[in-house]
């Protein structure tokens, strides 16, 4: 026996204030108003976000429904403009943000630092308000004369002017994001303070998670880019509404400068984004392997270099204004890839030799590092100015970012199977989970495959109507029924939640896990612990329930093998 | 906290060096701003956490032999259930509202926002209830 039980347990510094009995307070739509509880919240922001992405999903099924025949009328053009526009929208705004940064973050970071809350719960529950009241306005966009937003997601001078997109849908979505925006500023501040301030005894920085440390990562990139955006968009609302001219040529303005705010924004979302997701695969895989991660510090430094890196990319998105500087931009995009690629090696090595058990977390992490690495990979690509201006605005660029976001949905859907008996104290079926995960996974490929022929074929983005281009048709067709399979996962997955509830009840540590979270009960008690392990390494209760085995801490490869000799 | 600060100033070091090299090499403003802005944004919480981490014991966080025991006592007050961020959220809300329908939203938005701050306040003084 080892140190680790030795001095027993502790209480937990905040038990005494409440004793085991149970949390008593309002419920029901009253505990949905009032709670400063961050599972309560992050609850909120999940079932938000996860609503938020079916109708996000409804609009591009009919995109995609439009497009399966050339000229086809489903949709008016101008619908159809609203409806690519509001896609976007909803899934990079409301959907997978929130859901990357809200939801499980708020839920998983402080169990897994040994914390009793967020380090401000109230901030936090306002955070959740302006999400819910931000998404609402930019959705009732759909009920003024005019419709919705309409000029893309990325809303570029002028065509985003008065002049150009009249109407109360655009100030909408301007004042939509404005709220969400000081939304994610929030949760930024709270997630930085709570890991810097809330860790309990021996929790070190080089302890935590690398969930947690993502998202602390994603957390200060928060703060250096949403500020810049909500800039833009008061700039943007002062030139529609005020008579300034910032963005527009002819009072002086720079429209090029739009998309420098934008993207200088919209980069570091991309990894605000994605970091989360990189996080939560990273712990499904070290639990589903039965080992450490491999390479903890390299996964940490790694994590870190993106967050560096991922302010001086912005402008890859605008080589072909012709106003950026290439070559610093293409280097700066380039080097992204190492630790990128560090990543997806030391997922590999997690892996390698472990006792893989592919239930249907691990089969959504394991989809998510293929997905990824297809998204990745064409990212490449276009990081380099010459493919870039043969391919910019076709769908091949439609094709590289649906790789990486469905990539991210399906490490999203793994977290929600890995921590969901977590957070409710109900497992999900796995044989559903499983139907799920190849129609999303197989329903992703088939869906991206085809965009990036076609974009090689010339098709350009945002078109509702094409000519019959010979080799257009029949590979739209083929990328709707992926579509369509998508959409069917969707199904799958709300069936499951049906079929699955209160039905198969979890127990603390289902996964046999290694971070605190699975120390506490399912779910947790108010304020989280009971008790607290020693920690002493970054997965204290595997140390906790396996004594002796405790040398692999930092997954050396030869550690991890002899400790999978003893194990087995 | 030494490691907090770290990551901190390590970051804004690194947009410091690149916002010099992309000043000197494009000579573009709107980009090198906004570089040089979030170098400032990592140093201004980066240097006061180092400075701290030279002035105080380690906590207990920072101690990887810390015991459960060593982290007995009060580690904070949290609020318990409060009406409050709801009511600042739909006063912001109504704020929002105002920018697209008319300046009348005003009146209620800023009436909740300002009722919710005094609320809010207010209730911090108590220490909220569970």
């Amino acid at each position: 026996m080892t140190d680790v039980l030795d001095p027993p347990l502790a209480a937990a510094p905040h038990e005494p204030d409440h004793g085991h009995e149970e949390h008593h307070g309002p419920t029901g739509i009253l505990k949905w108003m009032t709670s400063t509880d961050h599972k309560v919240i992050g609850m909120s922001y999940t079932i938000t976000s996860v609503i938020m992405l079916m109708i996000g999903g409804i609009f591009a099924e009919i995109i995609r429904a439009q497009l399966t025949t050339p000229n086809n009328s489903l949709v008016s053009l101008a619908q159809y403009n609203e409806l690519f526009t509001m896609h976007g929208s909803v899934m990079i705004y409301l959907f997978m943000g929130p859901f990357a940064f809200g939801a499980l973050a708020n839920i998983i970071v402080p169990i897994q630092i040994g914390a009793p809350d967020m380090a401000f719960p109230r901030l936090n529950a306002l955070s959740y308000w302006l999400y819910l009241t931000g998404s609402i306005t930019m959705l009732s966009g759909f009920f003024v004369a005019g419709g919705a937003a309409n000029f893309g997601w990325v809303a570029y001078a002028p065509l985003s002017n008065s002049i150009n997109s009249p109407g109360a849908g655009a100030d909408l979505w301007i004042g939509g994001l404005l709220l969400t925006g000081f939304s994610a500023i929030f949760t930024g501040v709270n997630l930085t303070a709570t890991i810097f301030y809330l860790r309990a005894p021996g929790m070190t920085m080089f302890r935590m998670p690398i969930f947690t440390w993502n998202l602390l990562i994603t957390a200060i990139l928060i703060l250096l880019a949403f500020p810049v955006l909500t800039a833009g968009l008061i700039m943007l609302y002062c030139d529609r509404h005020f008579g300034t001219h910032i963005f527009s040529v002819a009072g002086g303005g720079v429209p090029v400068l739009w998309q420098n705010i934008f993207w200088f924004w919209g980069h570091p979302e991309v990894y605000i984004l994605a970091l989360p997701v990189f996080g939560m695969v990273t712990e499904i895989i070290a639990v589903f392997s039965r080992k450490p991660v491999f390479g903890y510090k390299g996964m940490v430094f790694a994590t870190l270099t993106i967050g560096a890196l991922s302010l001086g990319v912005w402008a890859h998105h605008m080589f072909t204004t012709g106003v950026v500087l290439l070559p610093f931009f293409s280097i700066m995009s380039l080097l992204i890839a190492v630790p990128t690629g560090i990543k997806m090696f030391n997922w590999i090595g997690t892996m390698w030799r472990g006792e893989v058990w592919f239930s249907t977390a691990m089969l959504m992490a394991v989809g998510f590092l293929f997905t990824f690495l297809v998204g990745g990979i064409t990212g490449i690509y276009l990081a380099s100015p010459p493919l870039d201006f043969f391919t910019h605005d076709t769908y091949f660029v439609v094709a590289h970012f649906h790789s990486v976001v469905m990539a991210l949905v399906l490490g999203a859907m793994g977290a929600l199977y890995y921590w969901g008996p977590k957070i409710t104290g109900y497992l999900l079926n796995e044989r559903i989970g499983k139907i799920q995960f190849w129609l999303l996974f197989l329903g992703t490929q088939v869906f991206t495959f085809p965009m990036y022929i076609l974009g090689l074929r010339g098709m350009p983005r945002r078109i509702a109507i094409y000519p019959l281009h010979p080799g257009w048709k029949y590979l739209n067709d083929v990328a709707s029924v992926g579509a369509l399979m998508i959409g069917l996962s969707m199904v799958a997955f709300l069936v499951n939640i049906a079929y699955s509830w209160k039905k198969y009840p979890a127990g603390d540590n289902p996964w046999d896990g290694h971070t605190l979270e699975w120390f506490t009960t399912s779910p947790p008690p108010h304020h989280n612990f009971y008790r607290l392990p020693q920690i002493r390494s970054e997965r204290p209760t595997w140390d906790y329930n396996h004594p002796g085995h405790q040398a692999s801490a930092h997954g050396h490869l030869a550690e991890a093998l002899i400790e999978k000799d003893s194990v087995s | 906290m030494k490691n907090e600060a770290r990551v901190l100033v390590g970051l804004g070091t690194f947009f410091g060096l690149m916002c010099l090299v992309y000043w000197l090499w494009s000579k573009e403003q709107g980009g090198s701003v906004m570089m040089f802005a979030g170098m400032l944004l990592c140093f201004l919480p980066g240097s006061y956490y180092f400075w701290w981490s030279r002035r105080m014991r380690p906590r207990t966080e920072d101690d990887p032999n810390a015991t459960q025991a060593q982290g007995a006592g009060v580690i904070g007050t949290f609020p318990g259930t409060s009406i409050w961020p709801f009511t600042l959220g739909m006063g912001a809300f109504f704020v929002v509202l105002a920018l697209v329908f008319g300046i009348w939203f005003l009146v209620p938005g800023l009436g909740l926002v300002g009722w919710a701050l005094f609320g809010g306040t207010a209730e911090g003084r108590r220490g909220g209830k569970h």
